[in-house]
């Protein structure tokens, strides 16, 4: 099998920049097909910029983005858009269209891409609602659900089009143990036994140890380690261990750079 | 002093690049009226919005309006024993500049901001972001059916204005200081000319509500997606769109008027 059909994403020395920040310098990894990849780092480390860069909302300084054979910056608007259709995106806060409920929030993009007639429609819209647990929830308007269910929703519209990949924007930020216990269930159990791919970004280790198959750290702009999960817990970086472990001291201080303590505080008296 | 260049510099620079975003995004909305053409639905739900949410606000206040002209044109006139012209007085001035320059105004404190906090909020919560990953033209599907709206209710709303003040101009001027009922109307009748008068003022406010809608859909599309930011669009919607309209109201008087 060639490198391009077992992988369904590589990123090739990516650099991307925010104004004077480097948020990546030269980070390449690879994404295999039917497998849960996740992405992992501390907060502000650009995990949700490396979506948006796979899913061509931004554009990287250099390096190349391959998702299923095409150079995702290289396409004009209306392939990328074509593209897009077979990649879903689960944002952290679910992005339901709030002046739609819950069923034509799942129709949309049914509705936008296909001509399908509108039993069909439905049919296919309460299947989607009735994997991801809330077909009777489906009148409910966005403003109503809890936010776990709001994530479901979302979730439901996101294999709508029943794309190739799924790309989960930290799942599980802000959930109670039930409903993240939910929506760990349902990333594994959709990506089984819909022969998808996903990628999860996210900072709750336990969670996404649990059912990621390989996971990337990242942190100031490239890839710390990477490795099974299993392999990530015998490392001996101890980077990797504060991460995986939350200690509050280690390579990555507990204070922010300043100037020596003392000399500080005394530079206040007179 | 050197610092005072730098400032001006970047705030020069931050302008242009506003203008050149701003006309492209005109563009990009301009191009979706085909996607709006096959979804007629989306551009009757914000006409109902825009247009008909604003009637009760425009009908008070262009009563107010009228009835303050009646007086006011009344003890003017009447001073050189004109007050059978009360009804041009009134009309030509609600026509001509109160009816399309107030109603704009209105239009951009009513609906403006109220498009550009529900853009905002868009772009906060990712809903443009997440349209945009369904491959769906978030510029077409929840701009261009907004900006037509507003461009199709402008000048209606600007005519709704008129008409209830010269009713309320009525109201004063016959009704309560005695003005004589049909030189009021015959005088209108013959001085208000339909072409010069009533087209100039809807060409104005066809121009207004241009101007006020793009403003309010390019503040939220641009605003930065935080409450701040949101909460600062809001402000320069309103702000820009009242200097926007009285800047052109200017302009568009001395070519239509100046004759």
């Amino acid at each position: 099998m060639s490198n391009n059909e077992q992988n369904i994403v590589s990123i090739r020395n990516l650099c991307f920049s925010r104004g004077a920040r480097k948020i990546f310098d030269g980070v390449s990894l690879e994404i295999p097909r039917g497998k849960i990849t996740a992405i992992m780092g501390p907060s502000g480390t650009g995990k949700t910029t490396l979506l948006k860069l796979i899913g061509g909302q931004l554009r990287p300084a250099s390096g190349q983005v391959i998702f299923d054979g095409s150079d995702v910056h290289s396409l004009s608007t209306r392939e990328l858009f074509n593209l897009r259709k077979k990649m879903g995106m689960l944002f952290q806060s679910g992005a339901l269209l709030t002046d739609m409920n819950v069923f034509d929030n799942v129709a949309f993009p049914l509705r936008e891409h296909t001509r399908l007639p509108e039993p069909l429609i439905r049919s296919l819209v309460l299947i989607k609602l009735q994997a991801v647990g809330l077909r009777g929830a489906r009148m409910l308007m966005p403003n109503e659900l809890s936010g776990g269910m709001a994530r479901r929703v979302a979730l439901a519209r996101a294999i709508a089009l029943d794309p190739l990949m799924i790309m989960y924007d930290e799942p599980f930020t802000g959930q109670d143990p039930i409903s993240m216990g939910v929506l760990v269930h349902l990333i594994k159990s959709l990506n089984q036994i819909l022969g998808l791919t996903s990628i999860i970004v996210s900072h709750d280790v336990r969670e996404t140890a649990e059912i990621a198959d390989y996971i990337y750290l990242l942190a100031d702009g490239k890839i710390i380690a990477q490795g099974a999960p299993r392999e990530l817990e015998q490392s001996d970086s101890a980077w990797v261990q504060q991460f995986l472990h939350g200690y509050a001291d280690g390579p990555v201080h507990f204070h922010y750079s300043a100037d020596e303590y003392f000399a500080d505080l005394l530079s206040g008296v007179n | 002093m050197l610092n005072f260049f730098t400032e001006l510099g970047s705030a020069t620079r931050e302008a242009f690049g506003k203008i050149g975003r701003g006309t492209f995004f005109l563009l990009h909305a301009l191009s979706g009226f085909g996607y709006v053409g096959l979804r007629p639905r989306l551009l009757l739900k914000q006409m109902y919005s825009v247009g008909v949410l604003s009637f009760l606000i425009i009908s008070i206040s262009g009563l107010f309006v009228g009835m303050v002209l009646g007086l006011q044109g009344f003890y003017i006139l009447s001073d050189f024993g004109a007050e059978e012209s009360l009804g041009v007085m009134v009309a030509a001035s609600l026509v001509r500049e109160l009816g399309p320059v107030v109603s704009a105004l209105l239009f951009a404190g009513r609906a403006g901001s109220a498009l550009t906090a529900e853009i905002g909020l868009m772009k906060a919560t990712e809903q443009l972001s997440g349209m945009e990953m369904m491959a769906v033209d978030p510029v077409k599907r929840i701009i261009t059916p907004r900006f037509l709206a507003g461009l199709i209710c402008m000048p209606l709303l600007a005519a709704l204005f008129s008409a209830i003040g010269v009713m309320g101009g009525h109201m004063i001027g016959v009704g309560m200081l005695g003005v004589d009922d049909g030189s009021f109307w015959s005088q209108m009748q013959s001085s208000i000319d339909f072409r010069h008068d009533i087209i100039n003022g809807m060409i104005k406010s066809l121009v207004f509500g241009f101007s006020a809608t793009l403003i309010a859909l390019f503040e939220g599309y641009d605003c930065l997606p935080t409450s701040e930011g949101v909460s600062r669009a809001t402000t320069r919607t309103v702000v820009n769109s009242a200097f926007a309209v009285l800047g052109l109201d200017f302009i568009l008087t001395a070519l239509m008027f100046g004759d």
